[in-house]
């Protein structure tokens, strides 16, 4: 099968909706011509489809996605690209109090097909401002799906059915797999993942790890390592949208190991990692053989400095140490 | 400007069933029959009457936590506005939403909003989706003067002003930010003259004055509808009662309220309907009369409708 990076699996993903639906359209900064978008993966969606379809904005976040939320509920299914994840922040209200209830308190007249995307994640010094993963922080809006990527299969396949949800999908591009160039193989005809299903990315025995985003390239790493050293088998498991949550996927795979460490990219209190850990402890107790370890990112703001960067994002060796905690 | 007759009574029966919807709004909700806040309209019916008499039914609007007054004179029905305001299975949100999030998609009313200028951005992005589904309606974004000191109305003024979208800004300035006076919040005595930041027509009217209102509006929504882009309209008026009912209203004045009072936009227009041989006395109390039935019968139907089954805070979630 052919390989693309993770960026191009995105522009394809972008590329096939709007071609397929005229009520798609992108609407956000830097997305036209000169750039399309930051890192470029929507390079030539513009020379294709116009600036009406990628609608390149001033610096207006609530514009952006408040706009997207008008164009939604008169028909249309935008995509409003929020630049870093961070800066969903700014337009936090038409989130958490526009996009997300609107539905529910219409009385469920209302149909907000609406995805924003944008880049996550640590590892390139930007500093506090660009570089949070939030999807714990999101995930306590009802209303509301997320989505996470790791690999170009996935990050095409969810992102095209983000697009086609009749919900509000918050889709996170994660800036160093997205710079890493990162290949995999993605076929060349049509496919979409649905929201909801997690994919065991690798089979393993002895510890079931659940890895979100980028957490995942490091987990698998990690496997490999402690298989090689060790003889641990671990089953890597990534949820791919942590709302809605495949908690039967993590079951099963805890069923089968009796042991859960989860890895994500956020400070720890609040993460998604609390939830899923809380979820188990509540739902599947007794399919434990020893206490649930999670490593996450320290309680801190983002640093810049690499060496401080470097120890505040969760790596191999901190899950290879919580490993040896419950072995 | 040469109105029909028709819609001249048409508008008068608007202000008078906004007006006796308020009214009755009072009394139920000092009763304990309405839970909630009520955020009251009365005083400030010319603006909406007189805006929405533009108005296809497909054109849309946004509105506020003091919408009642748009949503009726967007065409919501009364009844099923009450029985929303009393919680009921039959209103127009299920319950859901109550007095600050009425909407009703299928008549372009995207929603009351609680969110004070969260509704501007979204007006534009409805009137984006109506350029781009190559429509000719329009949106009314209603905001008050209180809006025109949020952020969100400079991104989304701005962003309909650079795509020049379909989109009409009527700014009710009825003096108070809750409970902050305009003159405190902004040095600009007309707030249209923000329009200038945005390159784009902004036009101040005496809001109590239900004609100037429909004759301003009317020229904004025909420049939007040829493609021309968004107007700021600043309608000058009063409102009659607190912010919230409940509110003591110490920031305004007895005289300030006394002189406003004398300018109700209901009486005025009434005697200007009859001057110009458009009603009798006989008609408008008829008018009077045939909406107070009217509201009698939707607190009616309010109380007498279902409450929703306590299960049903579970549905509606996701799509």
């Amino acid at each position: 099968m052919r390989e693309i990076t993770y960026g191009q699996a995105i522009n394809e993903a972008y590329d096939e909706e709007l071609k397929r639906d005229p009520a798609v359209f992108i609407i956000g900064e830097d997305i036209g011509k000169h750039w399309g978008a930051a890192f470029g993966e929507m390079q030539g969606l513009f020379d294709k489809y116009g600036p009406e379809r990628i609608r390149e904005t001033p610096i207006s976040e609530t514009a952006i996605l408040g706009g997207a939320i008008g164009a939604a509920v008169t028909g249309m299914r935008p995509v409003a690209f929020m630049f870093f994840a961070d800066f969903l922040g700014v337009a936090m209200d038409e989130i958490l109090n526009q996009l997300t209830p609107m539905r529910y308190m219409f009385g469920g007249k209302a149909k907000l097909p609406v995805t924003i995307t944008c880049y996550s994640g640590a590892g390139v010094s930007n500093a506090a401002q660009h570089s949070k993963s939030v999807e714990g922080l999101l995930m306590s809006i009802p209303g509301l799906k997320i989505a996470s990527p790791s690999t170009p299969y996935d990050a095409k396949g969810l992102l095209k059915s983000a697009i086609r949800d009749d919900n509000p999908v918050i889709y996170f591009t994660h800036k160093l797999i997205l710079l890493s160039g990162l290949k995999g193989e993605v076929p060349e005809e049509e496919y979409t993942i649905p929201l909801g299903k997690a994919d065991v990315k690798r089979e393993g025995s002895d510890v079931t790890v659940v890895a979100i985003s980028n957490m995942v390239h490091r987990a698998l790493a990690a496997a490999d390592r402690l298989q090689k050293e060790k003889g641990i088998s671990l089953e890597v498991i990534d949820p791919r949208t942590v709302v809605p949550l495949d908690k039967q996927t993590i079951y099963d795979s805890v069923k089968k190991t009796g042991r859960l460490v989860i890895m994500d990219e956020e400070p720890k209190t609040g993460s998604a990692s609390a939830e899923i850990a809380a979820l188990v402890a509540e739902e599947a107790f007794d399919l434990l053989d020893a206490p649930i370890k999670r490593v996450c990112a320290p309680n801190t703001p983002v640093p810049f400095s690499q060496v401080l960067e470097k120890f505040w994002i969760p790596d191999g060796e901190d899950l290879i140490k919580a490993i040896n905690e419950i072995m | 400007m040469a109105i029909e007759k028709e819609k001249l009574i048409d508008m008068y029966r608007l202000m008078v069933r906004i007006r006796t919807f308020e009214e009755r709004v009072v009394k139920e909700f000092a009763a304990g029959n309405i839970p909630g806040a009520a955020h009251l309209y009365a005083g400030e019916e010319a603006v909406a009457t007189g805006a929405c008499a533009n108005l296809r039914p497909d054109d849309y609007i946004t509105s506020t936590h003091r919408g009642h007054g748009h949503l009726i004179a967007k065409g919501g029905k009364t009844d099923r506005m009450m029985a929303e305001l009393y919680g009921k299975k039959t209103g127009y949100n299920k319950g859901k939403g109550g007095s600050m999030h009425i909407a009703d998609m299928e008549i372009g009313i995207l929603g009351a909003n609680a969110i004070v200028g969260a509704n501007i951005p979204i007006a534009g992005g409805a009137a984006l989706s109506a350029r781009m589904r190559g429509t000719d309606q329009v949106a009314i974004c209603f905001i008050g003067d209180g809006a025109t000191n949020t952020g969100r109305f400079h991104e989304g003024v701005n962003l309909a002003a650079c795509w020049d979208l379909p989109v009409v800004y009527v700014v009710e300035n009825n003096m108070y930010a809750e409970s902050t006076s305009i003159a405190s919040a902004c040095k600009l005595v007309n707030l249209s003259d923000r329009a200038s930041a945005y390159g784009i027509p902004g036009k101040t009217v005496e809001g109590n004055d239900v004609l100037a209102v429909y004759e301003a509006v009317g020229e904004a929504v025909a420049r939007a509808r040829k493609g021309q882009g968004p107007t700021l309209i600043e309608c000058k008026t009063y409102r009659h009662r607190g912010h919230f009912e409940g509110d003591p209203q110490t920031y305004k004045t007895k005289g300030e309220i006394d002189s406003w009072l004398k300018k109700d936009p209901i009486p005025r227009f009434r005697e200007q309907l009859i001057e110009m041989g458009v009603l009798t006395e006989e008609d408008a109390d008829k008018i009077n009369q045939e909406m107070n039935q009217e509201i009698e019968k939707a607190v009616k139907f309010a109380e007498e409708s279902p409450l929703p089954a306590p299960e049903e805070a579970l549905e509606n979630v996701y799509a």
